[in-house]
């Protein structure tokens, strides 16, 4: 069954049109038809969170999406957060503290991590620990992945003021 | 973990969506925040002919306080649920049960209609439609009908929708003044589906409790337990009555046995969760809030 569909579809701020098929996850289009394989994928069925992008603004799992649905949708993956010579604010901050250590997890903790400040500026240890409670990591034990964020909150804060 | 192949069709209105559901055929299933369809998907627990995904049907996605209750349409994404100032005033229970509901990523996906048109026995929003006396609005291209949560809900994932039908609208009918609400669940991880889950209101006027509610999830349905909350009517109910109503409960349903509880384990949770449930509503009434 033929089912094509034309979408077109802006990711970090570059738009990509093109066909594709109904049943194409999000997550495979972003790493095998964009070829952009910063979004990883882990479990393919909303559990652990390394699939996590934004789309207009707010975290999504890419791999509960289609990328049909994703038309006329502005994306942002972690390609689109910083560069290795100029990292985002919350990147610095995991690098900073040890966030990562095989850094599976570490695209949809990051995205995550910024739906979540944007959402909770001022979020206690425990709100942090609820609002990364939906992606998985095995190695760090998460410790290091609540102080990077605690840390980039408050630079966002000291920023701003 | 990809998902079969399957038509794809984008309908703008409501209007257009129940045809193209009637004209798809039973094996067609309709696509709203996708976050428990999808996942049957890429397992193939499914395999639908065509997906119809409502998502762009602005008509579904509302929040509207009308004169005897707030409706609350299909399409509103569990974050804004979470985060409504309507909810909060007139139904703050269901604002701290969508603080239970999954993880971030998801409620900024996730559907009230969706929720409770899967059905899961382990999901906070049906057991706030059974609390809630919601009405559940269904439209086909034959018309609409309203069913209660009893009348809905059929079965763990098995709910009274009939071929050809989408479920619309959810309208709550506002609490009495003077209600105190309790919740209380348990799950093994934050944002887990819960084990058990306890939701009560209590409308107390001078001293009397004039109505209570009593509504736990654990079996194959969120269930509403009426000798339990019957229990509770009258002048202050007293710790005694309340430790009593929570062990009538805990005997009212058959629980569900799963790899994360037994039965025993889930009977003695709704005991523990129904009483807290209630003490925290009169905490909440004794305090004035």
């Amino acid at each position: 069954m033929s089912d094509l569909h034309h979408i077109s579809v802006r990711v970090n701020g570059a738009l990509y049109e093109g066909d594709v098929e109904s049943r194409l996850l999000l997550s495979d289009f972003l790493r095998e038809t964009l070829r952009m394989t910063g979004t990883h994928v882990g479990c393919e069925h909303g559990v652990c969170g390394a699939c996590t992008i934004m789309a207009d603004g707010h975290s999504v799992r890419a791999c509960l999406m289609f990328a049909v649905q994703a038309d006329g949708l502005s994306l942002q993956t972690v390609e689109g957060l910083g560069k290795v010579s100029d990292l985002h604010p919350l990147q610095e901050s995991f690098r900073q503290h040890h966030a990562l250590q095989c850094g599976f997890c570490t695209p949809g903790m990051l995205m995550t991590g910024v739906d979540f400040l944007e959402k909770h500026p001022d979020a206690t240890d425990e709100e942090i620990r609820e609002g990364l409670s939906g992606n998985l990591c095995r190695c760090t034990g998460y410790e290091h992945i609540v102080a990077a964020v605690r840390n980039a909150a408050a630079k966002k804060k000291e920023a701003s003021r | 973990m990809k998902p079969p192949a399957f038509q794809y069709l984008r309908p703008t209105s409501l209007s257009e969506a129940v045809d193209m559901l009637a004209s798809a055929g039973e094996d067609a299933k309709v696509l709203a925040g996708g976050q428990s369809l999808v996942p049957m998907l890429n397992f193939r627990l499914l395999k639908p002919t065509a997906l119809i995904d409502i998502n762009r049907i602005s008509e579904l996605d509302f929040i509207h306080e009308d004169e005897a209750g707030l409706r609350i349409g299909a399409l509103t994404r569990h974050r804004v649920t979470q985060t409504s100032p309507i909810i909060a005033k007139r139904f703050p229970v269901l604002t701290e049960a969508m603080q239970h509901v999954a993880h971030l990523a998801i409620r900024n996906r996730g559907t009230i209609g969706g929720s409770v048109s899967h059905a899961d026995p382990a999901a906070e929003l049906p057991l706030l439609m059974t609390l809630l006396n919601a009405k559940i609005k269904l439209t086909s291209k034959s018309g609409t009908r309203e069913l209660s949560p009893s009348e809905f809900f059929l079965g763990a994932l098995t709910t009274a929708l009939e071929e050809g039908e989408i479920l619309t609208e959810i309208e709550l009918p506002y609490l009495p003044d003077n209600t105190c609400w309790g919740f209380e669940e348990f799950a093994q991880r934050s944002g887990d589906f819960a084990i058990v889950g306890a939701a009560v209101t209590l409308t107390i006027n001078a001293g009397n409790c004039d109505e209570c509610r009593i509504a736990v999830l654990g079996s194959e349905t969120p269930i509403r337990i009426p000798d339990a909350e019957r229990m509770l009517v009258g002048p202050s109910p007293s710790a005694e009555v309340v430790t009593a109503a929570a062990e009538l409960a805990s005997e009212a349903a058959e629980w569900n046995s799963d790899l994360h509880a037994t039965a025993e384990f889930r009977k003695q949770l709704v005991r523990t969760l129904v009483a807290r449930a209630l003490k925290s509503a009169l905490d909440r009434q004794r305090s004035g809030h």
